[in-house]
């Protein structure tokens, strides 16, 4: 009837799990209680769960990545405090078991579930302002999309209490992970979070490609997109061609692990090898799918905060398109070691570093846009900054590893792992961290505690470099990644150091909790009004903060790049007679989370061989979908009174 | 799905370029079909008569193969897909392009790669054994 | 007038707005081009199939191999069934343009028909594969050609599936701008289907014999 679900998979024997899990209850059951007590359900089902509004999910996802954030840090302080104290004779706390969950957990989490809803909230919230249009190309797909996510975090965080969570890394390799190496639900867990949170993000990236090509405001040419768009661009593309890559390689693991098939087996002529090369045939590209839009990010702070038009913006576009080409053509360097000959690994190591050409374009234009700029140091700019050097030296490092010589001895070896995080916190999360502050007041209509906000970006530098220097070291004195323990205590004391690292960067991440929470205080006195806080250049701050549903009450015609800033130079054209037309919204539409609904279901069902629940998860999504496909009334209208009242209001509370 | 803003030339259906698959002109497309289909045919028959010809020099049969089998995809492109190299289908054959590319890249990358380590790697099997 | 412009208005008359200039798209393109990705998606997908059929074809574990096992004959019938509903599919589309039910009704049928006997010779084709003892676990091979080929074969399936609900659609709701719009990508689907396969028989069945 249950499947393999017995009360054994409750870790009860385990209290760091057990003790989490019942703190995450309380919390979440107690956040839910307070919602219906206080009668707050009706609001958020009919303005934020069944919303098809961009902004809305783009505020969603940002939230869902901080969350998942702590969640994901809480496992890297442990491993940390782990290799802190286990060396020599010391075990540490952690059981090997554990820790290797928690290290499976922790890369797959901040890959998936933090990384990736923060570029897609970002995006989310503004490429359709950017682009100056009204939505994205598919708004309940969008919801569709947002709820597949949230359904894959579910099912990660639910291996916490029920079962466990992979211990493969977060890779999985086969044979590893194959049934016959890893029988437990762990695997399991991954694949199906994975591949649910998959579609979502493959339905994103057709949304968002389609929303830029096809839907700009009149006048905004391809030459005129701001960079972020560009940006968003090149990462959706990437999206398209390289998620279904993930979809089949994973789908070819589970029928390994419950069909009994030979694609990856050691026995019947599998190759464990083809699914590290299809699995890094996806995993290059999502580097870029991640780091390209926090790009897109710096170009506009820096261009913002140094009154200047970027530098080199048709550059800046031909790298970035540059870099969505070479980033398919490098991923062997994944495997350097697996076995080609050098012909192969030299071709694949040159490919490697010749995308530091166009990365290296990108870095000098932000620094010329810098360069005679009027430069305001926010802490937008200041986590721009502090990008632009972290990322330098985590880039050489690549170019680094990128010789295969050089591979050979560094793979594996927390050199890597210093390496990684080096670009992906210097360049992703300090770019999500940018934009979040960069648009929050676009987004809620009064800005961030600045002083927090530099506390935050201080922590979060220094932490970085505690925590992750010394790794470089120890990479290169022959510490592997993924141990629990380790008997060369001369490491100890670095390892150390890398462990004070992680707790300054957790003051960074209570700083910016704090920051949300005391800018939401004292919102009153950090409103704007303008709509305009930073002096923009792009079309989102042309309109009103928050922007209502419909974003522009006239769609704008743009004449050039830094659209808004034209208009402003020209002096705004006086609102001479703006001729404003009843707009069509969507409708709200459940389907987003009732298809995901089912499909948590169905993934449980099938992570547990519960087959009968699966089947009903199954019949659940495509009713769903069918049901959804005979509303045929989506759109309502605002009318034009709504809209003149709305901007007569703005003029009326906009300071002079 | 949205509407297109009212009063913007998109209501005349030009802006940033047509729907894959619509016909330009709605006459002869019969014919259109027709021809794609005979084309078809003629391909397809070709490809199962040289998979075990005599008359084609053996190791050349998998160049024409994959010659019959990319040229009838054409032929689907464009006389079913109706796609073109024309201005209003710059975005279709843009994103058609950069789809055979990748398709492309990971099926020879990946046969390159793994014919490379097969050849460079021993077997699993053996390597269990040594281990034992 | 900029670089990128001239790009985009090629043979244009110098006053004529460029398409990229002209506003957001019609809502047919929108959809259409929204769908012609997702199958471009799937082509990569299938891509990653097929790689994995390449690299596994030689792995026979001391199974059968495919030119043992297929029947170009038989895999001749399965394209010709194909191949004609791309076209029946073709001849619906335009019944769809012209508004015509009647017609719409009689093409979808024909192309169920002849869908639904590919998936019929495929099923039978699997079923004795796998009483000979070719069963998808006996190697690596097999394993990736059941994978390939069914997943073509699970796509053909719910197109069915979603060409009865198209026509459950029309007859509902009739030729609303929404449901014209679905019957295009339906007839997309269908035609792209028809392309993996043209890649499915040349390097699967073929490519075993060649």
């Amino acid at each position: 009837m249950l499947g393999k679900l017995t009360w054994d998979a409750i870790p009860f024997d385990q209290p760091i799990p057990l003790l989490t899990s019942v703190v995450v209850i309380l919390a979440l059951g107690g956040t839910a209680a307070l919602v219906v007590w206080k009668g707050w359900l009706p609001y958020l089902w009919r303005e934020w769960i069944t919303s098809v509004d961009h902004k809305r999910l783009g505020c969603m996802y940002f939230l869902l990545g901080l969350v998942m954030l702590v969640r994901g840090f809480a496992d890297a302080l442990m491993m940390r405090s782990q290799l802190a104290l286990a060396a020599g004779n010391a075990p540490g706390y952690l059981p090997p078991e554990h820790y290797n969950q928690i290290f499976s957990a922790h890369g797959t989490i901040m890959i998936f579930f933090v990384a990736m809803p923060f570029v897609i909230g970002l995006m989310n919230f503004a490429v359709p302002l950017q682009l100056g249009v009204r939505d994205v190309a598919f708004p309940v797909l969008n919801s569709v999309s947002f709820w597949l996510t949230a359904s894959g975090v579910l099912l990660v965080n639910v291996s916490l209490v029920i079962g466990e969570f992979a211990k493969t890394g977060w890779v999985a390799y086969p044979p590893l992970s194959e049934l016959a190496y890893s029988p437990g639900v762990g695997v399991d867990y991954y694949l199906w979070s994975l591949q649910i949170s998959g579609v979502g993000t493959l339905l994103t990236g057709i949304n968002f490609t389609t929303t830029i090509l096809k839907l700009r405001a009149p006048g905004m040419g391809y030459g005129r997109m701001p960079v972020f768009c560009w940006t968003a661009l090149a990462s959706n593309l990437l999206i398209v061609a390289a998620f279904p890559i993930l979809t089949a390689t994973f789908a070819m693991l589970l029928l390994d692990r419950y069909l009994g098939f030979h694609f990856f087996t050691n026995d019947g002529g599998g190759s464990a090898m083809m699914y590290v090369n299809l699995f890094w045939a996806w995993g290059h590209p999502e580097v870029y799918i991640l780091v390209l839009p926090a790009f897109g990010v710096y170009s506009e702070v820096v261009a913002t905060f140094s009154g200047k038009p970027l530098f080199g913006y048709r550059s800046m576009v031909a790298a970035t398109l540059g870099i969505c080409v070479l980033s398919f053509m490098v991923w062997l360097h994944h495997f350097f070691t697996m076995g080609a000959n050098a012909d192969v690994n030299a071709f694949f190591g040159v490919l490697s570093m010749v995308i530091a050409v166009p990365t290296g374009v990108k870095v000098f234009n932000w620094i010329f846009t810098l360069y005679g700029g009027r430069v305001r140091f926010t802490s937008p700019l200041l986590w721009a900054l502090g990008f632009i050097c972290t990322f330098v030296i985590g880039g050489m490092t690549g170019v680094l590893l990128a010789i295969p010589p050089a591979d050979f001895v560094l793979h594996n070896s927390l050199f890597l792992v210093a390496h990684f995080h080096n670009v992906i916190i210097g360049g992703v999360v300090f770019g999500a961290l940018a934009g979040y502050t960069y648009w929050f007041p676009k987004a809620f209509g009064f800005v961030l505690d600045e002083r927090l906000g530099k506390a935050s970006f201080w922590c979060w530098l220094v932490g970085f470099y505690l925590a992750f220097m010394p790794l470089y070291a120890l990479g290169l004195m022959g510490a592997t990644r993924r141990i629990q323990h380790y008997s060369e205590t001369g490491w100890q004391p670095l390892m150390i150091v890398a462990f004070v690292g992680a707790l300054v960067i957790l003051m960074g991440i209570l700083f910016t909790i704090l920051q949300l929470v005391v800018s939401i205080r004292r919102r009153e006195a950090l409103r704007d009004r303008t709509g305009d806080p930073w002096n923009g250049r792009t079309l989102e701050w042309s309109i009103a903060s928050p922007p209502p549903p419909w974003n522009f009450s006239e769609l704008p015609h743009v004449e050039g790049t830094d659209a808004y800033w034209g208009m402003k130079q020209a002096g705004r054209r006086a609102d001479a007679e703006p001729r404003f037309e009843a707009i069509h919204l969507p409708r709200p539409s459940a389907v987003g989370v009732v298809i995901a609904f089912f499909a948590s279901f169905g993934g449980f069902a099938m992570v547990w061989h519960i087959w009968w629940l699966a089947i009903i998860g199954l019949i659940g999504v495509t009713i769903a979908a069918l049901a959804h496909g005979w509303i045929v009334h989506r759109e309502f209208e605002v009318p034009v009174e709504e809209i003149v009242a709305f901007e007569r209001q703005r003029l009326l509370e906009r300071p002079s | 799905m949205n509407d297109p803003v009212p009063g913007t030339p998109s209501s005349q259906g030009v802006a940033q370029g047509r729907a894959p698959g619509v016909n330009r002109s709605h006459r002869g497309s019969v014919l259109t079909y027709l021809t794609g289909l005979g084309f078809a045919i003629v391909l397809t028959l070709a490809s199962f008569w040289a998979a075990d010809t005599s008359l084609v020099w053996r190791p050349g049969i998998p160049v024409l193969l994959a010659a019959l089998a990319i040229g009838q995809m054409g032929v689907h492109v464009v006389f079913f897909f109706h796609i073109s190299s024309g201005p209003d289908d710059t975005n279709n054959f843009l994103a058609l392009a950069f789809g055979i590319f990748v398709v492309g890249l990971v099926v020879f990358g990946s046969m390159l790669i793994m014919a490379n380590l097969d050849v460079h790697t021993m077997p699993l099997d053996k390597l269990m054994q040594m281990q034992r | 007038m900029s670089v990128t412009d001239a790009f985009t208005r090629p043979g244009a008359a110098k006053d004529e707005v460029p398409y990229s200039e002209r506003g957001p798209a019609s809502i047919e393109s929108v959809a259409g081009f929204g769908f012609w990705l997702f199958l471009l998606s799937d082509v990569v997908m299938f891509s990653a199939l097929f790689a994995a059929y390449a690299v596994l074809a030689n792995h026979t574990a001391g199974g059968p191999d495919g030119a043992r096992l297929f029947d170009k004959g038989y895999v001749l019938l399965e394209t010709a069934c194909l191949l004609f509903s791309s076209f029946t599919c073709g001849l619906c589309a335009l019944a769809i343009e012209k508004r015509s039910a009647a017609a719409t009704y009689l093409w979808a049928a024909v192309t169920f028909a002849l869908g639904a006997a590919f998936i019929g010779l495929e099923i039978s084709e699997f079923v004795r594969m796998i009483g000979e003892g070719a069963s998808p676990t006996r190697s690596a091979f097999l394993s990736a050609f059941f994978t390939l080929v069914g997943t073509h074969g699970l796509h053909v399936s719910l197109g069915l599936v979603w060409l009865v609900a198209m026509m459950a659609q029309v007859a509902t709701l009739g030729f609303l701008p929404i449901v014209v719009r679905r019957l295009l990508c339906f007839t997309l689907f269908w035609h792209a289907l028809d392309i993996v396969w043209i890649g499915v028989f040349t390097i699967v069945y073929l490519g075993a014999h060649a």
